[in-house]
């Protein structure tokens, strides 16, 4: 499990985090919603270490994540697996090498080890024998399914994923949500999806919590995300002609 | 004035951490090894050949004198190839070539979120980007700068044949006149402090991209811009100690 204990975070003058707790369970997909700039990249920056919080506590399992000393913080971040918006593969690596790379860094497996575990992680995202290919040549969903692959190389604890489905068309989007879904399901990783995407808010939001002007509004499941009656996520939601229309 | 100057100093701490995986680390080097040396072997040796090549005809053109003899043509090419123009020409060629590189390679992986990933994953980014750098340049310039020499003082004898200015034999003997190794080794001292300043500052600027394409055009031109700037502010600081 992950908690933010009351944490706040400014730019400056500007408060973006105001005061937030909340707590992400194991084992789930766990859906962190919002308008552009309320706050919710912020939020999960500061929960995997990118940004340190100016008041507040972050704990990973109990352990203190913001009052750590280096060491331990690396320590941690061997256990985190974090998917980028744009992939953030190594552009001068190949698939393979980019989902060996924290392989070769952290553990004393042999090559023919890292191997078999590059060629499981990349049967899992059904991308096999793709192993030479540079992210140069792959297509965006393609770009996304490394990204996974590397991120869960490490067999990770926490999985972070900022807008997984930013620039996929809805067929990829469903593709690359159910693949997050499973592998939380099937690894009981804690999984944290920083999305806008109302799609992949119905189908895995197992809990969602939604960000408004950098505090936290709402808290909730994909079961009841439809029945709120809380103004700001409903003027969220229903934000286009064709949500309305469907709500009716 | 300060904050840029605190910034550089502490991702210069960051840098000179011990590597997370010495394997990974002399993987890299030998990869910084073939794009920041072996790859600048043509341009400088190019450069050197003409600049001797020039400094020979120059210095034959301006002697008048007929008590001045034409080995002083030889012996000016040598003391300039390796006083100035190998250390420090050749240091500012790198600067545009190899600094903007730096930056614009580093700018990126900034910009693409690249840098974010290496230190989600644990790994100290200025020391897995920039330690390989700085060490191949140190390593790799100095046998650039010597190349750069080699390839000057070449390029002033074959002027002196092709112009027929000065005789083989005299440009030979002014080269071997009055040489004091001391002034190579004084070339070499500038080269790494050069090599330094090239990657560490470039590194500097890549690193703290911020924004898109952009600003990753504008840090490669401010690495190549102040690289040079401390590379001449260097080169006196030095010249006064090492000479003086």
């Amino acid at each position: 499990m992950i908690e933010a204990a009351n944490i706040s975070k400014s730019f400056g003058e500007k408060e973006v985090l105001k005061n937030i707790s909340v707590q992400f369970e194991k084992g789930i997909t766990n859906l962190i919603i919002g308008r552009s700039g309320s706050g919710k990249t912020v939020l999960m920056k500061c929960l995997v270490g990118l940004f340190n919080v100016d008041k507040g506590n972050i704990f990973f399992d109990d352990r203190d994540f913001s009052n750590m000393s280096i060491k331990e913080k690396r320590d941690i971040r061997q256990e985190l697996g974090m998917l980028f918006q744009g992939g953030a593969l190594f552009d001068s690596m190949t698939v393979e090498q980019n989902i060996m790379f924290p392989l070769s860094m952290f553990t004393k497996k042999s090559i023919e080890e890292k191997l078999e575990r590059v060629n499981f992680c990349l049967k899992r995202v059904n991308l096999e024998n793709s192993n030479k290919l540079f992210p140069s040549e792959l297509s965006g969903g393609m770009i996304k399914r490394v990204a996974i692959a590397r991120a869960i190389s490490l067999q990770p604890k926490y999985l972070f994923c900022d807008e997984p489905n930013s620039g996929l068309d809805p067929m990829t989007s469903g593709v690359i949500d159910n693949l997050i879904s499973e592998i939380t399901h099937e690894y009981q990783i804690t999984t944290v999806i920083n999305t806008h995407d109302m799609n992949s808010v119905l189908e895995i939001g197992e809990k969602i919590v939604f960000i408004n002007n950098g505090e936290l509004w709402w808290g909730g499941t994909n079961q009841n995300v439809l029945k709120t009656n809380n103004k700001e996520l409903n003027d969220f939601i229903f934000a286009t002609e064709l949500t309305r229309r469907l709500k009716k | 004035m300060l904050k840029p100057i605190g910034r550089y100093i502490l991702l210069m701490l960051r840098v000179f951490k011990k590597p997370d995986k010495v394997k990974i680390f002399r993987k890299q080097l030998f990869t910084e090894f073939q794009s920041l040396g072996t790859d600048s072997l043509g341009i400088v040796a190019i450069i050197s050949v003409f600049m001797g090549a020039v400094v020979a005809i120059q210095t034959a053109y301006n002697i008048d004198s007929p008590l001045i003899p034409l080995t002083m043509v030889g012996f000016t090419a040598r003391q300039s190839m390796v006083l100035e123009f190998s250390p420090t020409i050749v240091s500012l060629i790198l600067a545009g070539k190899v600094g903007s590189r730096i930056a614009s390679e580093i700018g990126t992986m900034r910009v693409t979120e690249q840098i974010d990933a290496l230190k989600i994953m644990g790994i100290n980014p200025p020391n897995y980007l920039i330690l390989p750098k700085i060490t191949a340049a140190i390593l790799y310039n100095p046998i650039l700068i010597v190349l750069s020499i080699i390839m000057g003082l070449f390029g002033g004898w074959l002027a002196c044949i092709v112009t027929q200015l000065v005789t083989s034999q005299d440009y030979i003997s002014g080269l071997r006149y009055w040489f004091e190794a001391y002034t190579i080794f004084y070339a070499l001292i500038k080269t790494v402090v050069f090599a330094f300043i090239i990657t560490s500052i470039s590194g500097y600027f890549g690193y703290y991209t911020t924004g898109g394409a952009l600003e990753v055009g504008r840090a490669s031109t401010k690495a190549v811009v102040f690289s040079s700037i401390f590379i001449i502010l260097f080169n006196l600081i030095l010249t006064q100690l090492l000479l003086a």
